[in-house]
């Protein structure tokens, strides 16, 4: 199965994603990061990384010279029943050290599909505080929506069939850099 | 935690006898997880949202009760609670008719304590609903030991070949017996000692080492368990005295000073102090007494929440 992103695509879709975040909220104060387990995690540190490379730059930047706060959240224990898979997800930590309240909050995750994750991680979200907005990152945008939520920062665009499967690779995770869309039929 | 961990098969938690050294793992690295909602601000998360859990304590506990009460409430459940001293027990009811009679009003989990060993598999051999096991006779107390095991990993980092001693009455000590099944399970080198009346015949063959004098082997190890001198038993014919017990087995600040600095001291409450352990040491730097009640919670959550999500065949 040939790869519909290469290890570059990423890379250039994030740093594009990373350009689009300082411009958005050039001299604004510094937003959050929170990365939805698992590889929205890695995809939020990589984040973090190419936008500390755009200020070091110079030309864009927030209003103070402070890193984003990183964050991971585990959204296993809000799952609704439609989303509950059918064993039992393992449960990972929540790591929220820092205060959200009046803050604007990028979640981040892999793939934006029915929606369903993305109200889950605002569900857990409500239990931190009160955020001042939530604004949301996604490497893949498949379609088929179930929720009325969207991706305000997307790397790419993929129309997808109901029964295809799109898979996320990650170095940190799978050894590899690359996003693979399979279909049982073809 | 790796990404392809089996999922939770077992819809009873009665002993860790019955578990394997991976689901042991399992319940530990969720307990971890689970610690985290009750740091925060809203200690609460939807996970059991709609189960109902009932607590039937046929034996008198407030700690462990509450522990279990406060995991439910933090992963949404419902908790009734019932206590035999004002319950149809004392009208004569038989415990298979009594658990039957609330299982009956649709309960997801059934919490059991009760004074006779055995009561936990019994009753989950008559009901549909899980069972999990607060502590039967002086069988078993599986959170107990988990949570122990739990804090003694958060304290040591690592469980293999740690040098654990349980120091008192052994024979009637079911969180004796729970955590020498986990931790033998683990791999860490336990140590029982108290005096001989108290230490049951051929207990090497759960794979412990004895000994009868607690000076003796109190530098080498890493955890020193101390179990309560339970004084609401008859202690005649097992040694002379309580004051004679605290002398040749309590811990004071002068057998402290004679175990490993970073030793930990532990103790499944409520604390006996001047009897199996001093003030000092109760309330000193190497005592996590207080961190394993907050464990306990964080435990419980994570055997409800494992258990709970073993699907039964019939849809009730």
């Amino acid at each position: 199965m040939k790869p519909i992103l290469s290890a570059q695509d990423m890379d250039k879709a994030l740093s594009r994603i990373a350009h689009e975040i300082l411009e958005t909220y050039q001299n604004q104060p510094v937003p959050s990061l929170i990365g939805i387990r698992r590889r929205g995690e890695f995809l939020a540190q990589r984040l973090l990384v190419k936008i500390r490379e755009i200020r070091q730059k110079g030309s864009l930047d927030f209003n103070s010279p402070e890193e984003p706060n990183l964050g991971i959240l585990d959204i296993n224990l809000y799952r609704d029943d439609l989303t509950r898979v059918a064993e039992q997800p393992i449960i990972r930590e929540t790591i929220l050290d820092f205060d959200i309240e009046e803050k604007v909050v990028i979640l981040v995750d892999d793939v934006l599909y029915t929606g369903r994750t993305v109200r889950c991680a605002l569900d857990a979200l409500k239990d931190f505080g009160r955020p001042k907005a939530i604004r949301l990152v996604v490497l893949i945008d498949r379609g088929h929506r179930e929720l009325p939520i969207k991706a305000d920062f997307v790397g790419k665009n993929i129309p997808t069939e109901a029964d295809d499967v799109i898979h996320v690779h990650m170095t940190e995770v799978d050894g590899e850099d690359n996003v693979i869309l399979e279909n049982e039929k073809h | 935690m790796p990404e392809n961990t089996k999922p939770w098969t077992k819809k009873h938690l009665i002993a860790i006898e019955d578990l394997s050294a991976e689901e042991i793992t399992q319940i530990l690295d969720t307990t971890k997880s689970f610690k985290e909602v009750s740091s925060r601000d809203v200690k609460k998360v939807p996970a059991l949202r709609g189960k109902t859990i009932a607590n039937m304590f046929f034996e008198n506990s407030t700690r462990t009760r509450i522990s279990f009460e406060l995991a439910a409430k933090r992963l949404s459940a419902d908790i009734i609670n019932f206590s035999s001293s004002s319950s149809s027990t004392a009208k004569g009811e038989n415990l298979i008719d009594t658990v039957k009679t609330i299982e009956a009003m649709n309960v997801d989990l059934v919490v059991v304590r009760h004074s006779a060993s055995g009561a936990p598999h019994m009753i989950a051999n008559a009901i549909q609903a899980g069972v999990v096991n607060a502590g039967d006779g002086i069988h078993e107390h599986p959170t107990q030991g988990l949570l122990d095991i739990f804090t003694m990993r958060e304290k040591k980092g690592s469980l293999k070949g740690l040098k654990v001693c349980f120091i008192g009455d052994i024979r009637h000590s079911r969180v004796a017996r729970s955590n020498i099944w986990g931790l033998t399970k683990m791999g860490a080198e336990v140590t029982v000692c108290g005096p001989p009346t108290l230490i049951p015949a051929k207990i090497e063959e759960l794979g412990v080492k004895v000994s009868y004098d607690v000076d003796a082997i109190l530098p080498h190890m890493d955890v020193l368990y101390l179990l309560r001198i339970q004084t609401e038993r008859q202690y005649g014919l097992f040694f002379p005295s309580i004051r004679e017990y605290a002398g040749e087995f309590g811990i004071n600040s002068r057998r402290l000073a004679r175990a490993k600095k970073d030793v930990l001291i532990m103790h499944p409450g409520p604390l006996n102090r001047g009897i199996e352990l001093d003030s000092s040491v109760a309330d000193g730097p190497n005592s996590a007494v207080l961190d394993q009640v907050t464990n306990g919670v964080a435990t419980r959550m994570a055997v409800l929440y494992l258990v709970s999500g073993v699907k039964n065949e019939s849809n009730r």
